[in-house]
């Protein structure tokens, strides 16, 4: 087996002092005030003063033709980093890599869509973006249209387009583009569950083909479905390079290990927000026997121990557990508790438990979402904890199974209790009325 | 960012090159031809992608490509020509002027799209990897239809005043690839400069304000005093605005001199925008 791409030694790095203490980009007249400085820290060689951060370290490693290789780890950990370099987006600061073969990136869905132009316009522009010859898409024209499903609207502008008809359009672009070496990143964290699944199953298409497929995500039940080789990054580091189910044992061991406390991820606004006028000070999912897990089975009861604190007054307290799809990321289910209604002066702190009891949502992993703020429903965020924990995992097979359960066939989040009623069977056989209740 | 092209020499492995390398790139590069003569389609499209959304929910539409130069025109025939009576070398005012204003026009839409264009575009930029130069060169090539347009106008109006051109006409490509080269030279700079520093954004169209006012366009270059000639002749745009003149209705006061050093600028601001453009495109994904 080839390569398909080679990785040796890259490494990225970012001055924080210009991209944090200062602004961005700088005015010339700033540049103009600074530079007697500037030339002055140079001459004394104190250049070095800019703190360096590392965004990706000497990172090695080899894909070979035909692989579906997953790159996994925490926001900030260089995935789209890496994603960015192979795609030629911005430069490594040390190492090399090498392609071999063409290379279509997906770094997101419509690149170089534009409002006004209608949907044929915009498939010639996409499309030659992303890297296609002008009579390339002109073949293959009429199979994206019909793929997309807007031939109707074809010469309308995309700006009158519903959401739906604009991501199916820009994904079959994308779709068609052919490359040897697919890159492609958290396309799917857009879009309903039913585009995600025709994502997915392009994907497993590209892959079948025995093209290389290099999918960043921190979608772990998509990597799942779809790698048989997964990456984990950390700190810009490879932890870990190994088949997926190892690399994503380690990784949510990883999380696991990781205690969630009033500063986790603070600096993360994906997955930490809110005001900070009270914040979890601690998060853990247990069983009830009180043991520590994120593996749950159908039918079985989950407990959240949570414990709080306020570092301003607040109107009471209420708290809301949520789960999220795995795939689409929706918010599938939530409750909302409410802890106390009294006012609480700050330095208060308190420790609850939520329990989920016998839950029939069906295998699957579910990121978490929790969320605290005042007892009174207010727009403003508190503390919001996003997919910061590991992901609720439900396996099949619990103490209850439902009888109309079938594993092989999850549609669907939950498990609800369903009955039939045969009313009319006509045949040979004889009619009799068959009745099946389900009770869960 | 250094790419080397090479075509996948078949299914033999132990001689198969890699289609692209990544490596930090030092120091200055040149101009990857090779790879943007792979990419004509992209720019082609992006120039047409321009031309369309410019005119794109308005009543006029193309239509204004016309009326803008025209007034112009008008305006300085009126203003310059009846009532400061400039001179027009014995050729009807509004056609002398017309020459001038529609290249001057086109000059200046290069200058004002591409120097924008890198921050208009950012989002391209920081999710796709094609070349950038792509981009600014897009403006050069949309803002010929315009000029195309503007020239179809020129030619009614010498037909209305029965000026009938003369071999001179033929010299006309050459002044538009001059201004055009000379355009995209100092778009060039502009662009990369205007990633980093949007001070930009704000000296447009104080620039080429001043630049229109100190160039000939709504005047000739024949009301300079002789011995400040050569000076005047320093802004590289007399040379092409004359130089249309002259094409058009063989009347000018341009000068080989002129010329020259228009032509010297061009090739310099040309190539050294090129080089400073690749210079700093690296770091645009990180900065815009």
């Amino acid at each position: 087996m080839s390569t398909a791409i080679r990785v040796d030694g890259l490494s990225k790095s970012y001055r924080i002092a210009r991209a944090l203490k200062r602004q961005p980009y700088r005015t010339l007249q700033e540049e103009v005030i600074a530079l007697p400085r500037t030339l002055w820290k140079r001459a004394r060689g104190k250049s070095e003063m800019l703190e360096t951060f590392w965004a990706l370290s000497d990172v090695t490693f080899d894909v070979n033709e035909g692989e579906v290789i997953g790159i996994i780890g925490r926001n900030g950990a260089g995935k789209s980093t890496l994603l960015k370099i192979l795609s030629r987006i911005t430069e490594p600061t040390h190492g090399r890599a090498e392609i071999y073969g063409r290379v279509g990136a997906l770094l997101e869905v419509g690149t170089g869509f534009h409002p006004e132009l209608t949907g044929r316009e915009n498939i010639f522009l996409s499309g030659a973006i992303l890297g296609m010859r002008r009579t390339e898409i002109a073949r293959r024209f009429d199979e994206i249209v019909s793929f997309a499903e807007v031939e109707q609207f074809i010469d309308t502008p995309t700006k009158r387009y519903s959401s739906g008809m604009y991501t199916r359009l820009a994904f079959a672009v994308a779709a068609h583009l052919e490359p040897e070496i697919l890159l492609v990143d958290e396309v799917l964290a857009v879009g309903d569950s039913a585009f995600q699944k025709k994502c997915l199953g392009k994907m497993e298409d590209v892959a079948g083909h025995g093209r290389t497929v290099f999918f960043v995500s921190h979608n772990t039940q998509a990597v799942r479905q779809l790698c048989n080789r997964c990456i984990l990054l950390e700190h810009g580091r490879v932890v870990s390079d190994a088949p997926t189910d190892v690399a994503l044992a380690i990784y949510n061991q990883r999380l696991r290990e990781m205690r969630v406390d009033a500063e986790t991820g603070i600096n993360n606004p994906e997955n930490r927000r809110g005001s900070g006028a009270i914040r979890f000070t601690g998060v853990s999912v247990e069983d009830l026997n009180g043991e520590e897990r994120y593996g749950f089975k159908m039918g079985e009861t989950v407990r959240f121990r949570l414990s709080y604190q306020l570092n301003e007054p607040m109107r009471g307290v209420a708290i809301v557990v949520a789960l999220r799809s795995g795939l689409s990321r929706e918010i599938v289910t939530s409750a909302r508790h409410v802890v106390t209604g009294d006012q609480l002066p700050a330095g208060s702190r308190g420790c609850v438990v939520i329990d989920l009891p016998e839950i029939y949502i069906r295998p699957g992993e579910y990121p978490l979402y929790l969320h605290i703020a005042e007892a009174v429903p207010t727009k403003t965020n508190y503390d919001v904890l996003d997919d910061l924990t590991p992901p609720l995992v439900i396996g099949a097979g619990g103490r209850r199974m439902h009888p109309n359960f079938d594993p092989a066939q999850p549609l669907g989040v939950f498990s609800i209790p369903s009955r039939m009623t045969v009313v009319e069977s006509i045949g040979e056989t004889a009619q009799t009325n068959h009745e099946t209740k389900v009770n869960v | 960012m250094s790419a080397t092209a090479a075509s996948s020499s078949g299914t033999d492995q132990t001689i198969r090159r890699p289609t692209v390398v990544i490596e930090p790139t030092r120091g200055w590069a040149a101009i990857d031809f090779r790879e943007l003569w792979t990419y004509r389609d992209l720019l082609m499209i992006l120039a047409a992608r321009d031309v369309k959304l410019r005119y794109k929910q308005t009543a006029l539409g193309v239509a204004w490509v016309v009326i803008q130069p025209l007034i112009a025109a008008l305006i300085f025939t009126v203003m310059f020509g009846r009532f400061a009576k400039l001179p027009s070398n014995g050729q009807p005012y509004i056609v002398f002027v017309f020459a001038a204003v529609a290249l001057w026009n086109y000059f200046a839409a290069v200058l004002q799209r591409a120097g924008n264009s890198l921050i208009t575009d950012s989002r391209l930029i920081t999710k796709v990897y094609f070349p950038r130069l792509a981009i600014p060169l897009g403006s050069t090539f949309s803002a010929l239809i315009d000029l195309a347009v503007a020239l179809a106008v020129l030619a009614v109006l010498m037909g209305i005043y029965g000026i009938s051109p003369t071999w001179r006409i033929l010299t006309l490509p050459l002044w538009i690839a001059l201004a055009a080269v000379i355009a995209t030279g100092v778009s060039l700079w502009l662009s990369a400069l205007n990633v980093r520093y949007r001070d930009f954004v704000h000296a447009m169209p104080f620039l080429l304000q001043v630049w229109m006012l100190a160039s000939p366009v709504a005047y000739g270059a024949a009301i300079v005093p002789e011995r400040w000639r050569l000076l005047y002749g320093l802004n590289p745009a007399v040379a092409f605005l004359e130089g249309a003149r002259w094409a058009v209705l063989g009347a000018s006061s341009i000068t080989t001199g002129i010329v020259v050093v228009a032509v010297l600028f061009a090739i310099v601001v040309f190539v050294g925008g090129a080089f400073f453009f690749r210079r700093v495109e690296r770091s645009f994904a990180d900065t815009v």
